[in-house]
């Protein structure tokens, strides 16, 4: 009888304390496109969660730059663990209103057009921003960056809102890295051409390729999906002489974590191959260390601007909301 | 005469302190947040963008008020000279559909029609002719505000027509006036005392219109205040903008509502006769080719996006999304902020009603009466977005607001709704002052048991008819919880809204059939307890 109850007593605390020694899931927010069927999201789930042993939730919260604004409206009270999807032009601002923290990995080794020694940000991708086209309607894209923004009432372009996307927020700043104080008249011009400003980069990407419009801002690297997936040529970017502005994309703990020591192991699993591989044939981005002979050979062929732009973290954080601010500006006239 | 009834103060004060009371805290807390808190310092919220952005407000507000008028006056009048013809009263009834749908319900039904990939598109694309354009900035618009105040300029303004007396309708025959003859003797000087009221009306809907530009607005360049207010506050935090947006709303929204109360203070006449009138120019077969013509686009425009709604909706990938469960989960959200709405603004709206009563009937007091329950209807001059953006920034960052999005979206909404109750509710006490009083302080019958054996049987069909109103409206709104909601799937409005901002159109038709369907068994529900406790009430 006693040992019926000693049984009893063993299975009842083992299932108890199996119960409390699970821990809570390693809550990741990222963009929309990172988590849907065809992003990178699911595969990278899969295998963190093999590595660790633990559970991982992820939460989509629109598009990158939407990210920064939600860490900021939920301060320390929020859920968030690790936030994945911040880009360069993000970093100083994310820095500066504490909803980071450094992550203590000591250097990492990656292969970006630029050095990274960052004490709070992982890059796990890059790329170059670049008009994407549909060569079926347009034969002849615009020439330059110079073209496409004075072409007048030429084909339909779609953009996204720097205040929510990345990709929006990065042609902003490509628009202002070449056209300096003229920026503003800059986009008075183009802004003639433009069917809609979307919030985020799927929807953008959604409606040029139902052709509501021949023209979208997405990236050089945006082609290499349809030459892989679907074996068309269809798509192509449009290079231009003034040089692409760069995406750095990045990661980094939340500052309202309660489990940084996970957090931190995510953080150093994206600088393996395991993460890295992942990235190319899902984000559609080229990976921030180079697999090698694991890189589809697609991604070699593609073109490569001539000249990469990118502008400081610091310069970026302190123009960031006046520039935006001449953008609506601009574009509400 | 006035034995044994007091005034009682305390219900309205009571709730004089939710509304205006809370709206006057949004705006204080708005006030004190304007200065310092933004990097720029104070004032620096008003730039020319914001007043780029209230240029294109009025205009938009404008050409909606002038094109909802000028399809519903001709329509009206049509409707007006044809008093008998099949289904005339089921198309009446139609018109008050519009101001029950859910907006974002509706804009979806119209995209459906008048989008790119919408009905009519597609059937010119099918005859070889063009499509339309995509349904983006001021013209989306336009169509949406025109689907929703054409209606409703209808139903104010068909009393007009039945306010003419049939001795004057008489008279006209005798003298064999014309159409164009009635139209200048007798019709227009009556719509010029009714009409600027119902346009101030219109045009104070577009002004402070949210949902329909949130998703039909195309970028910086279609914004109203009221949805820059939004995307100050959820896209750029930017605290100083959003406070300047907000003040500016308001301060127009006071000017707007000042003119149309002064506009519309000429009461219309009741008919002097209930008998059916027939007007001189009825009979002319150009009259009846016009209003034929008129009726037909009228019924039309309405009911088309009805149609596409539940159409698309049956077509729609209907098993694949209601097999999700957290659609099943929203649809829950949505119905219990819908329901805690509707009881607040009853609660709230019969505290109101009672004291304004008192004021009315006891006190002789009509006036004081009439500005309680002025105050208590304010949401026309403080929107939903400025109350949300005010009770916003209160709360953050002490409180986590977005943990708090339910109860703050049905806090919203119950003060939204609460002019339908006063509408609803108020008109019946005071009539049950005035019968019942004497006799209630002849046998001495008075506090709860005189609300039990008096009030409330004459109350509980209009309160009950009130609060599903109120509980209906809450359930399909967008505006409060697209400010305080954080998660896409939180109600079935949001999803609603983020399915078409990603342009899962087949999506959307289920999810906006679904919402109809929660909207509806809300209001059903609710109104149905009503009739079940009158009938036990008089067996």
């Amino acid at each position: 009888m006693s040992r019926i109850i000693t049984v009893l007593l063993l299975v009842l605390t083992t299932s108890l304390t199996t119960g409390t020694a699970r821990t809570e899931p390693l809550t990741i927010y990222t963009y929309d496109s990172f988590v849907s069927d065809w992003g990178p999201g699911p595969e990278v789930q899969k295998r963190f969660e093999v590595r660790c042993g633990c559970e991982t939730e992820w939460v989509a919260v629109g598009d990158a730059a939407s990210l920064l604004t939600r860490l900021r409206l939920e301060g320390a009270a929020g859920n968030a663990d690790v936030v994945l999807g911040l880009d360069t032009n993000l970093m100083t601002e994310a820095v500066e209103s504490g909803v980071v923290s450094e992550h203590g990995l000591g250097q990492m080794d990656f292969d970006l057009p630029i050095t990274w020694d960052d004490p709070v940000f992982v890059p796990f991708d890059y790329g170059y921003f670049a008009v994407i086209y549909d060569s079926e309607v347009l034969a002849e894209p615009p020439a330059s960056l110079a073209d496409l923004v004075s072409g007048g009432s030429g084909p339909d372009f779609i953009i996204q809102d720097p205040r929510t996307s990345t990709p929006g927020l990065g042609l902003m700043l490509w628009v202002r890295t070449v056209y300096g104080d003229d920026a503003a008249a800059a986009w008075e011009d183009l802004s003639s051409r433009l069917l809609t400003v979307t919030q985020g980069w799927s929807e953008a990407y959604g409606l040029f390729l139902e052709g509501e419009a021949p023209m979208v801002l997405s990236y050089t690297t945006s082609p290499a999906y349809h030459q892989m997936v679907e074996e068309t040529d269809r798509y192509k970017a449009a290079m231009f002489p003034e040089g692409h502005y760069m995406q750095i994309e990045v990661a980094a703990i939340a500052a309202s974590t309660d489990q940084p020591d996970l957090a931190r192991d995510f953080l150093s699993f994206i600088g393996t191959p395991e993460f890295q591989n992942v990235i190319p044939t899902t984000n559609w981005m080229y990976p921030a260390v180079d697999p090698g002979d694991a890189l589809p050979s697609v991604f070699r062929e593609l073109p490569t601007p001539e000249i990469s732009l990118l502008l400081e973290p610091d310069a970026v954080a302190v123009h960031r909301s006046d520039w935006i601010r001449e953008w609506q500006e601009a574009l509400s006239r | 005469m006035m034995v044994g009834h007091r005034t009682r103060l305390w219900p309205g004060l009571a709730a004089l302190a939710a509304s205006p009371g809370l709206a006057i805290l949004a705006i204080a807390t708005l006030l004190a947040a304007s200065p310092g808190m933004g990097p720029a310092g104070p004032g620096s919220g008003f730039d020319s963008y914001i007043w780029r952005v209230l240029g294109f407000t009025l205009v938009q507000a404008g050409l909606s008020t002038i094109l909802s008028l000028a399809f519903a006056l001709p329509l009206t009048r049509a409707l007006a000279r044809r008093p008998v013809f099949p289904g005339r009263s089921l198309m009446v009834k139609l018109f008050g559909l519009p101001l029950v749908l859910p907006v974002i319900v509706a804009v979806f039904g119209i995209t459906a029609v008048w989008g790119h990939n919408g009905a009519i598109s597609n059937a010119l694309e099918a005859m070889g002719l063009p499509g339309l354009s995509p349904l983006y900035g001021l013209s989306g618009i336009l169509i949406a505000h025109t689907f929703f105040n054409m209606p409703l300029g209808v139903r104010l303004l068909l009393p007009v027509w039945d306010s003419i007396p049939g001795e004057t309708w008489r008279l006209a025959g005798q003298l064999g006036m014309n159409s164009w003859q009635i139209f200048r003797l007798i019709e227009f000087p009556r719509l010029m005392a009714a009409v600027p009221g119902v346009a101030m009306l219109i045009f104070l809907l577009c002004f402070s219109s949210f949902t329909v530009v949130l998703v039909l607005g195309g970028g910086p360049r279609a914004t109203t205040l009221e949805v820059a207010i939004w995307q100050a506050l959820r896209l750029d935090f930017d605290i100083d903008r959003a406070v300047a947006l907000a003040l500016l709303q308001v301060s127009a929204c006071l000017i707007a509502g000042i003119l149309f109360y002064r506009l519309s203070r000429t009461p219309i006449s009741a008919p002097t006769e209930e008998r059916q009138v027939v007007r001189p120019d009825a009979a002319s077969r150009f009259g009846l080719l016009a209003d034929i013509v008129w009726l037909t686009a009228g019924f039309l425009w309405v009911m088309a996006p009805l149609v596409a709604i539940t159409v698309s909706g049956l077509a729609g990938p209907v098993a694949d999304v209601l097999g999700r469960a957290n659609i099943w989960a929203a649809a829950g959200r949505s119905a219990a902020v819908g329901v805690s709405a509707g009881f607040l603004a009853l609660i709230i709206g019969l505290m109101l009603a009672t004291t304004a009563r008192d004021l009315a009937v006891r006190s002789r007091r009509s006036r004081l009466a009439d500005w309680l329950e002025i105050a208590g209807s304010q949401t026309l001059i403080v929107s939903p977005v400025v109350l949300g953006a005010g009770l916003f920034l209160l709360l953050f960052p002490r409180v986590p607001v977005f943990d708090w999005a339910l109860p703050l979206a049905a806090l919203v909404n119950g003060l939204v709704t609460l002019p339908y109750v006063l509408r609803l509710v108020g008109p019946v006490l005071r009539r049950t002052a005035e019968h019942h009083d004497r006799l209630c302080a002849g046998i001495g019958l008075s506090g709860i048991s005189r609300f039990r054996i008096v009030e409330w049987p004459a109350l509980r069909r209009p309160a009950a008819t009130a609060m599903a109103l109120a509980s209906a409206l809450a359930t399909g709104d967008l505006t409060a919880i697209v400010l305080f909601g954080l998660d896409p799937d939180t109600t079935l409005a949001l999803l609603l809204y983020s399915a078409l901002g990603s342009y899962r159109m087949d999506q959307a038709a289920v999810i906006a059939l679904l919402l109809v369907a929660t909207c509806l068994s809300v209001f059903i529900v609710i109104e149905g307890l009503g009739r079940a406790a009158s009938r036990i009430g008089t067996s």
